[in-house]
């Protein structure tokens, strides 16, 4: 990885292009920050401002260069460490991350719609032609991709934060491992190990409510259960999900099937073991669109 | 940036410190702005497209991916549309709580905008960070506030983007009257420093602009509207059902826009802060409404570029009345009632911080969603913010295109548009020309 050290520099930053007197000068030592935004819902790059209490401090240790939620500044690339929020549902943006990719030394993937292709991955599962023909006076003036796809399908991603958002803590954490150079610490286990640290009453088995702990992985803080709520996966699959065992433990418990198929279709719905949870041959998202119900 | 003959062009391709992806267009001829776009490419992601087929009870959870910066919004839109379909109305207590958690996301979304996302215009920063070289106590501050919300929405809600805790009837669990009264010192710390700012706010030069557009909010009965209501007020006397939203807003799509504009009865309308504040000022609490005259705001206030002290006043208003909330609870009987599905439509609409957002759900006998309908805040200040800006760009054409760039994207700014929530329709096509 090119990030070797505690010191990070960019060479072919563009010198003198900010006007901002001669303490820019030495700010310029500061390693370079961008953050982007495709098909998504602003809260993974919302998740950066809220870290109240250490933005400042962050901005003292990095140079904002590209955050249009921010700043209507901009500094050229390349930069040492790129933020990137949502999924490819564009040509365009199919063009663009390719850019994005270029310019960035690190480049780090927040939330479901950047690592799993989020909500609006839904339409991967449906029958996109008739949902455009259905809905659209002039499907033929369309200008989107039938498929809604992870970064990591296009570009090669340096490290993935999961979540629907991400998790505030974890955003600190890469941040803090890529500016010292070394992996970051995100635990890759279930929502069950949380719940233990924790101490919450598992709720699928003291209650009975259909959860989605065992298959997703830890980084929320198991904050579903402690609100008396199953998990509902927004942090995706763990490394080893038996989402298979869940689906039909969850049917077994008297859960509807289509239901059981709806728990795992939503943000991480293409995730393949979330996807593939229910069978590859389950109704879509939209099984009554065809049949023309009123 | 071009300039040929007599006419001239600005464009910015992608606005700064807005939600989304949007950009601006103009073309001025002879003295007169000829073509005025707010561009809308963030890609729509068909939310009203795939929940059809999903469960009646999945709307709060699916719809609040919509906005990161305005969850709660969509979650209380939905579960008002659907407990009306289904014919249930949640108790007085639930009401609070839900008002308390939405008090939250106000707090949150408005120190945002009016610190970190307005104020660098009025000071001549390009942003917050920028900013807090030279004014670091005002965005510590600011930060301070917000994250005052955040900690609401988080106690309240589980967490502040995307609350887990929100479900059709009410919520999953109810946090302790203990829990919410530990809040107290940092809602009073926080409504202490909105109350000073206002000077800071109030001292800055703003353009003068009165702008005609008819204003629309939710008319409560039980206070300053915000997290339910029956039906909608108009600055021209209507009152109107929810229920009857859609006889009176009918969206347009436009070639240049990712999403649909809406028109009130044909025309271009304003909702959001403006809106709220001018029908509703008294309603707001004693202290908002002496934050209202010491910003040296009349009761009806219709120039944009001053919301952002109508702004300033709706978070001293939300800190002032979540403290009111979280010192009278005592609790609830239930955390939620049950709410059985049946064939019906149901309507709702609350106030997101940027506006109005109206939800419709059609739903079968056995809670499978048939139709779903969302219409969000900016997609309906659209055309009166295109309409603003010929305004603006026809009353400073004596500056040169950068700084008429500048005061225009100032002026969109005014309006904190939200783009990811304007683009997730499903009958938008990109015109390409």
């Amino acid at each position: 990885m090119a990030m070797g050290g505690r010191t990070v520099t960019v060479a072919g930053r563009a010198a003198g292009a900010d006007p901002a007197a001669a303490e820019e000068v030495g700010r310029d030592r500061r390693p370079t920050l961008a953050v982007w935004k495709f098909a998504s819902c602003d809260g993974c790059q919302l998740t950066l401002l809220n870290c109240e209490a250490e933005l400042l401090a962050l901005a003292d240790r990095v140079r904002v260069a590209y955050f249009p939620e921010a700043t209507r500044a901009a500094v050229a690339g390349p930069y040492d460490l790129s933020l990137v929020e949502g999924s490819i549902t564009t040509a365009e943006d199919a063009e663009r991350i390719q850019q994005v990719r270029a310019q960035s030394r690190i480049l780090v993937t927040l939330g479901a719609c950047a690592t799993a292709g989020g909500i609006q991955a839904l339409r991967n599962l449906a029958d996109v032609a008739e949902l455009a023909a259905a809905a659209y006076p002039r499907p033929d003036r369309l200008a989107f991709l039938a498929r809604s796809t992870p970064i990591a399908s296009h570009v090669t991603v340096d490290h993935e934060l999961h979540g629907c958002p991400i998790d505030r803590g974890q955003l600190l954490e890469v941040v803090a491992a890529v500016l010292q150079g070394r992996a970051p610490r995100i635990p890759s286990g279930s929502v069950c190990t949380e719940c233990k640290r924790r101490g919450t009453v598992c709720v699928a088995v003291a209650d009975g409510l259909p959860c989605l702990g065992p298959v997703t992985r830890a980084g929320c803080g198991a904050i579903c259960p402690a609100h008396h709520r199953g998990c509902y996966g927004c942090f995706g699959p763990q490394d080893t999900p038996n989402g298979r065992s869940l689906a039909s433990l969850l049917g077994a418990a008297g859960m509807a099937p289509t239901d059981v198929v709806r728990a795992f279709r939503t943000f991480n719905a293409g995730a393949e073991p979330f996807r593939t949870a229910t069978g590859p041959a389950l109704p879509t998202s939209v099984p009554d669109a065809a049949g023309g119900r009123p | 940036m071009t300039v040929t003959g007599g006419s001239r062009e600005l464009t910015v391709p992608m606005l700064a410190r807005v939600e989304g992806e949007g950009g601006m267009h103009v073309v001025v001829q002879d003295g007169r702005a000829v073509d005025v776009q707010l561009r809308i490419f963030e890609p729509p992601r068909f939310f009203e497209g795939f929940l059809r087929g999903r469960s009646y009870l999945e709307p709060p959870d699916l719809t609040a991916r919509i906005c990161g910066i305005c969850p709660v919004a969509y979650q209380f839109s939905a579960c008002l549309a659907i407990e009306d379909a289904c014919g249930v109305e949640v108790p007085e207590e639930l009401r609070l709580l839900r008002r308390l958690l939405y008090c939250g996301e106000w707090i949150e979304s408005h120190a945002l905008h009016v610190f970190m996302l307005h104020l660098p215009d009025l000071l001549g920063y390009d942003g917050a960070i920028e900013m807090a070289a030279d004014h670091r106590g005002v965005v510590e501050s600011a930060l301070r506030m917000k994250r005052a919300g955040n900690e609401l929405m988080t106690v309240v809600g589980g967490r502040s983007v995307h609350p887990v805790n929100v479900r059709v009837g009410g919520f999953h669990r109810l946090p302790e009257p203990t829990e919410l009264r530990a809040l107290r010192p940092m809602l009073a710390a926080a409504l202490d420093e909105a109350l000073a700012a206002v000077p800071l706010l109030a001292r800055q030069d703003y353009p003068d602009l009165e702008q005609p557009h008819l204003y629309v909010a939710l008319d409560a009965g039980h206070g300053y509207p915000l997290e339910s209501g029956a039906a909608l007020q108009t600055s021209s006397g209507l009152r109107v059902p929810v229920a009857a939203f859609g006889t009176h807003v009918v969206e347009h799509q436009v070639g240049h826009s990712n999403a649909l504009q809406g028109r009130f009865d044909g025309h271009p309308y304003l909702v959001g802060p403006l809106a709220r504040y001018s029908l509703h000022h008294a309603a707001l609490s004693p202290v908002a409404r002496e934050a209202a005259a010491a910003a040296g705001l009349a009761p009806t206030c219709r120039n944009p570029f001053r919301s952002i002290l109508v702004r300033l006043v709706e978070l001293v208003f939300a800190l002032d009345e979540a403290l009111r909330i979280v010192d009278a609870w005592e609790g609830a009987p239930v955390a939620a009632v049950a709410v059985e599905p049946r064939a019906a439509e149901g309507h709702g609409a609350t106030e997101a911080p940027r506006g109005l957002l109206y939800h419709r759900y059609r739903i079968d006998a056995d809670g499978t969603i048939l139709a779903a309908q969302i219409v969000p805040p900016t997609a309906q200040n659209q055309p009166a913010i295109e309409s603003d800006l010929r305004s603006v760009v026809e009353g400073h054409l004596d500056l040169d295109d950068e700084a008429l760039t500048r005061v225009c994207e100032t002026a969109i700014r005014t309006y904190d548009p939200c783009i990811s929530c304007a683009t997730h329709f499903l009958r938008l096509t990109v015109d390409r020309r």
